[in-house]
């Protein structure tokens, strides 16, 4: 689903150049359910943009689903994520003045659904979320919880192919934090890629692979078969 | 476009600061405002004045003797002079452009006292010698009875024509003043015409409170001798009356023995020139308008340009989630441009509304007001032309695009992760 080689990309602020991700090679193939940790500054977050062609790269490869993704403008690069890629914030970043309906038929908005049609469609994810009755209300009047869900429904509207979540329980108390997993791990059970960057060991540990990265490259990747070696240790530091 | 959720998103966005969106409403409001409101003075003033010379004959100029200023021929300046009825005649065969000729006279209002008396009524009035024609030039509506014609000038009548203001005056409402004597100066005159000015333009005196008689038995009974005090001239089609204004200077100097040189001795008016004069007035204030107009409502537009800006920095975030969850830079631009025009268009619908209301009040009031006979208002429809109501609102709408130009670029200038970022 994912390849990436050689990836290359260094931010210039005034006179200092600053070499963030260096040559990073990653392959993530479709139905993984893959974390992203990392100390601040060892490039995760860098990452996460150039997954979600929010930002460009400087030097390497990306292919998203087979295609080469390099040098897109703005238009369609927002038409590429709109239609392969389903975003979820740590701050839900839902519009406050739409409803929770409006609010996940928002992406179809962009595709030129038309209105009804779009809001038959969210009132399905929001139900499917269990937000149904929720649909009418704004964003102010709902929990962390149940914003962070609405944003997942919106996230899943599209029918992307993979998922990118940042720090998707980071404004989410643990109990809250648990049942965002459980959906995202739900969502990945059907078949999609779900990719999220987190700094809570336990949050990570409830993925099936784990990417370190450390000074813009990979340092270890904890498959499948590692993670209870890794839970362990995650309780021992 | 139509699409609901979009126009949610402009409200929404305009709601949010209610007082700031109405404040800068307000500029463009006060612009278009304005400048309907200029421009529809303007052209009641123009209509005002319009329609009191419009039908006063636009190719005619008026001539009168002053005092000669230059010796000339063994004359010494400052010679009293005066054209004659012979004039009438000499300048029809030397100036074939000249369409009617008419000479008129004057005798004066004698001293304060009053110099017409009807019964135990008197009064106060110019007195004219006027020819057939000059209705040509000057036109009148005849109330009653008739104007001046052929027969009373070659059998020198004395009959009169009156003026509204001389009817008031002089008869009681409901009497009729055709076959009346009038005593002028000592001598008695028939009534035969009862006349409105169509006009305002007054050749010694308002013609409301003028009698006049036919030029010969003027000059009879007033022992004027051929003497002509006054020459209005109209030229023919075609033919600029300022050819004809200096044709007919340079035969009567010619006749009378007057320097050519001489600019003061023939004193005349040419009404093309002032109607020239009036409309490049009219032109000027028309131009003013436009530009304090356009200029406040620019001013107007920059406050519109000015909150769009304020408003993307506020939703800087929102436009970069829209922009992830995959609005494309067309769709951001148009709904910024879409908020500006919409935030200009209905306010200077506003303005425009209530700058027609305005002018419509002021026109129903001046209809309404009492006017004495003859009195126009020298404003009267001030109106603006659909054609200018148009404009405006197109100016309003292209304003509304520029004003949107500059906040929508900064827009899509917004990275989705530099917006994310900003927690």
């Amino acid at each position: 689903m994912i390849q990436i080689s050689n990836l290359h990309k260094s931010y210039v602020m005034g006179h200092n150049s600053l070499h963030v991700l260096k040559g990073l090679e990653l392959d993530i193939e479709e139905g993984e359910f893959v974390s992203i940790m990392g100390s601040s500054g060892s490039g995760k977050s860098t990452l996460l943009n150039i997954l979600g062609i929010l930002d460009d790269y400087d030097l390497g490869t990306y292919y998203l689903g087979g295609k080469l993704i390099q040098g897109l403008n703005e238009t369609k690069a927002a038409i590429t994520r709109n239609e392969m890629i389903g975003f979820i914030f740590q701050s839900f970043n839902l519009i406050s003045f739409k409803n929770a309906m409006e609010n996940v038929a928002l992406p179809l908005y962009y595709q030129k659904v038309s209105r009804k049609k779009r809001n038959q469609i969210a009132l399905e994810y929001l139900d499917r979320l269990g937000l149904k009755e929720w649909a009418h209300h704004l964003p102010s009047e709902m929990s962390g919880g149940q914003k962070q869900r609405v944003a997942i429904a919106r996230a899943l509207i599209s029918q992307p192919q993979i998922i990118l979540a940042d720090e998707p329980t980071g404004a989410l108390d643990s109990t809250t934090s648990f049942e965002v997993m459980d959906i995202l791990k739900e969502i990945n059970d059907q078949g999609k890629t779900v990719i999220i960057v987190t700094h809570e060991h336990d949050i990570a540990a409830m993925t099936k692979k784990i990417i370190r990265l450390k000074d813009g490259v990979i340092e270890e990747v904890i498959k499948n078969g590692d993670l209870q070696l890794f839970k362990d240790r995650v309780r021992t530091e | 476009m139509f699409d609901i959720d979009r126009w949610n998103e402009i409200w929404n966005a305009l709601a949010k600061n209610k007082v700031r969106s109405l404040l800068t409403a307000f500029g463009v409001f006060w612009g278009i405002f304005m400048l309907i409101v200029m421009a529809g003075s303007g052209n009641g003033l123009q209509n005002g004045v319009s329609e009191g010379i419009a039908k006063f004959a636009a190719n005619s100029a008026f001539f009168w003797s002053e005092q000669t200023s230059e010796p000339y021929k063994g004359f010494k300046r400052g010679r009293y002079w005066h054209m004659d009825s012979e004039d009438l005649q000499y300048l029809k065969d030397k100036v074939p452009e000249i369409e009617y000729i008419t000479p008129k006279n004057f005798t004066g209002r004698f001293g304060s006292g009053s110099n017409v008396i009807r019964g135990k009524k008197n009064g106060s009035f110019n007195v004219k010698g006027d020819y057939p024609d000059y209705v040509k030039i000057d036109p009148a509506t005849v109330l009653k009875g008739r104007w001046i014609n052929d027969l009373d000038i070659r059998d020198k009548r004395k009959v009169c024509v009156i003026g509204e203001k001389v009817f008031e005056s002089l008869f009681d409402p409901k009497e009729n003043p055709l076959g009346q004597y009038l005593k002028i100066s000592g001598v008695y005159y028939q009534v035969v015409g009862l006349i409105r000015a169509e006009t305002q333009i007054n050749i010694n005196g308002r013609t409301e409170e003028s009698i006049s008689l036919p030029f010969t038995t003027m000059l009879q009974t007033y022992n004027m001798g051929n003497q002509v005090h006054f020459l209005a001239i109209t030229a023919k089609k075609g033919v600029p009356v300022s050819v004809v204004e200096d044709k007919v200077k340079e035969f009567i100097k010619k006749k009378h023995s007057i320097a050519p040189t001489d600019v003061q001795a023939l004193n005349s008016v040419n009404i093309e020139k002032e109607f020239k004069q009036m409309s490049g007035l009219f032109l000027g204030i028309q131009i003013l308008t436009w530009i304090v107009g356009i200029g406040t409502l620019l001013a107007g537009v920059i406050g519109v340009s000015n909150i769009m800006l304020v408003i993307i920095k506020e939703r800087t975030k929102e436009i970069g989630v829209q922009r992830a969850i995959g609005a494309t830079p067309r769709v951001i631009i148009g709904q910024i441009m879409l908020e500006s025009v919409v935030l200009t268009t209905v306010a200077g619908y506003i303005g425009l509304s209530m700058g027609v209301g305005l002018l419509e009040l002021v026109n129903r009031i001046i209809e309404s007001a009492p006017t004495q006979a003859g009195d126009r208002p020298f404003f009267t429809h001030p109106e603006v032309s659909l054609t200018v109501a148009l404009s405006a609102l197109a100016v309003l709408i292209i304003a509304g695009l520029f004003a949107g130009m500059i906040p929508a670029s900064r827009a899509i200038q917004i990275k989705p992760i530099d917006a994310l970022r900003e927690e």
